[in-house]
């Protein structure tokens, strides 16, 4: 309708809104602060509004809206781990991704397309093996397959046979699958603020007043406001806002840098990841080569990207698909990861009475961004943590309680 | 390329090192109790700016510490353990957290 279109052309007031409202006034006080408007933080927010009907809420978020490591994951998702504890939750988060799209009206994207993890060695195949009697007893889809099996799933594999990666297996995670990860956040925040939760973006928090075993107040660079319960998702750095509320959190930061390669046609359907070369290798909906592996090998509160660690990726890549030789680099990355000893996060509540964590996400939170949102959102609500969340206690440590995941997460993402 | 000076091997290669993680005060094990004993295994020292840490030149398996930045990632300098200059490591702070 051209005429329509000139009616609004010439118009100053436009009348298409943003999903996203702009960054209100701070309020003296909220029912709940949620400190980091990433994924996790604005699930959570999401949840609470819709589920628990505490709209009262404050998402504060020092940069911009999901800017941090929302923005910088490989979109992995995924619940093939070794535990029955992390099983019994990555399952649950599958589930929410099967049906989010229509629950927040925002398409995410989401293509379970299957996860496909290599063995080049008799002992990740025996962790294989593990891990699958884990999913079946669990109810996730994961099987180990033989190597015929790796040649009809990815045909075109260099399988190295009698070689020193001969590849013997793989877990094969009909589950998996991505979704776009900018697109979840998106939708949670319009959604939680469609119902008026108020979303700060480049307020920074800088401290918290305590009283007792109680945060009263959360100071910002724009002010303090008085807060009832405060949720604490903030990705890399972590453990420095716990330390401003006085918790010491078990937890290193470290980069996590990925890339991507120049657009291909389509080429891999599934997600396909070698546990013993510690990289992987998705295909964009773009058709850009994802490239991501493990963590940095030492602490670093830095996004900068190192040549070295592009060799490592690509000297794992070329081997698995050597005809990948010409194809260019696009862009690199990074993120800051908080990593804990067991590899597990650590969820629910704090030593403070009204402060909840949601922290030591490590290498692979987004997969969790649903699931974590919504039993943070419950926890905050009943004031108690979610059942399912017990094993994520913070207090694991003391009982020597661990959650390993180590070996499940040995292409960390 | 990353350039680590090692107080044995001079300027190699970053790529040649291990890293051990940070310097961590070990509790006595005579009074220790339960908690600080959870402290130690479980907690590290992960601030923004300088650490002490242990590396390892692992062509000749020397072990050694570096005050790195962990904001600038530049390191300040490297010395071998028996070289640790006044207020080092076993003075420090627990933790060997110098930041």
């Amino acid at each position: 309708m051209p005429l329509a279109l000139l009616k609004y052309g010439l118009r100053r007031d436009y009348p298409v809104r943003g999903d996203i409202p702009p960054t209100p006034e701070l309020k003296r006080s909220y029912d709940v602060v949620i400190v980091g408007g990433g994924g996790h933080g604005l699930a959570a927010a999401h949840y609470l509004s819709k589920v628990h009907g505490i709209r009262d809420v404050a998402v504060l978020e020092k940069g911009y809206l999901a800017g941090g490591n929302t923005a910088r994951n490989t979109t992995a998702i995924r619940s093939n781990y070794i535990t029955c504890e992390s099983v019994r939750f990555y399952r649950e988060t599958v589930k929410l991704f099967e049906g989010l799209s229509d629950e927040l009206g925002f398409n995410v994207f989401f293509a379970q397309r299957g996860q496909f993890t290599l063995a080049h060695s008799e002992a990740t195949l025996r962790t294989f093996h593990q891990r699958a009697e884990m999913g079946k007893l669990m109810g996730t889809r994961l099987e180990v397959v033989d190597q015929p099996g790796v040649e009809r799933i990815c045909p075109f594999i260099n399988m190295d046979y009698g070689g020193q990666h001969e590849i013997l297996g793989g877990l094969w995670h009909a589950d998996g699958g991505t979704a776009r990860h900018d697109a979840v956040a998106w939708g949670y925040a319009a959604e939680a603020a469609r119902r008026g939760v108020e979303i700060h973006q480049r307020t920074e928090v800088t401290g918290f007043s305590l009283e007792g075993e109680r945060v009263t107040e959360v100071h910002t660079n724009r002010g303090r406001i008085a807060a009832g319960q405060v949720i604490q998702a903030c990705a890399g750095m972590n453990h420095q806002v716990a330390a401003l509320a006085g918790i010491e959190l078990p937890i290193r930061t470290f980069p996590l840098q990925a890339m991507v390669t120049q657009p291909l046609k389509p080429l891999f359907d599934c997600i396909v990841s070698s546990a013993n070369m510690h990289a992987y290798v998705i295909q964009s909906a773009r058709g850009e080569l994802i490239i991501g592996g493990g963590t940095d090998p030492y602490q670093l509160y830095s996004t900068r990207v190192t040549l070295d660690l592009k060799e490592q990726l690509i000297e794992s890549l070329l081997h698995l698909f050597p005809f990948l030789h010409n194809v260019k680099i696009l862009r690199s990355w990074a993120g800051m990861v908080d990593m804990t000893p067991d590899y597990s996060p650590i969820m629910g509540a704090s030593p403070l009475r009204n402060y909840w964590l949601d922290c030591g996400w490590g290498t692979y939170g987004f997969k969790a961004t649903p699931v974590s949102g919504k039993y943070m959102a419950q926890s905050v609500a009943e004031q108690r943590p979610a059942e399912i969340l017990a094993p994520f206690a913070l207090e694991r440590f003391g009982r020597f309680d661990l959650v390993n995941e180590m070996g499940a997460t040995a292409a960390r993402h | 390329m990353k350039i680590m000076t090692c107080p044995l091997n001079g300027p190699r290669n970053i790529d040649e090192f291990a890293y051990f993680g940070p310097l961590r005060a070990r509790p006595d094990p005579e009074g220790a109790s339960d908690a600080d004993w959870t402290r130690y295994i479980f907690h590290a020292p992960n601030p923004v700016g300088v650490i002490r840490e242990w590396w390892c030149h692992t062509p000749t398996n020397f072990f050694f510490i570096a005050e790195r930045d962990t904001a600038s990632d530049e390191i300040l300098r490297t010395y071998a353990p028996d070289e640790a200059p006044a207020g080092g490591p076993d003075g420090g702070p627990a933790g060997g957290d110098s930041a």
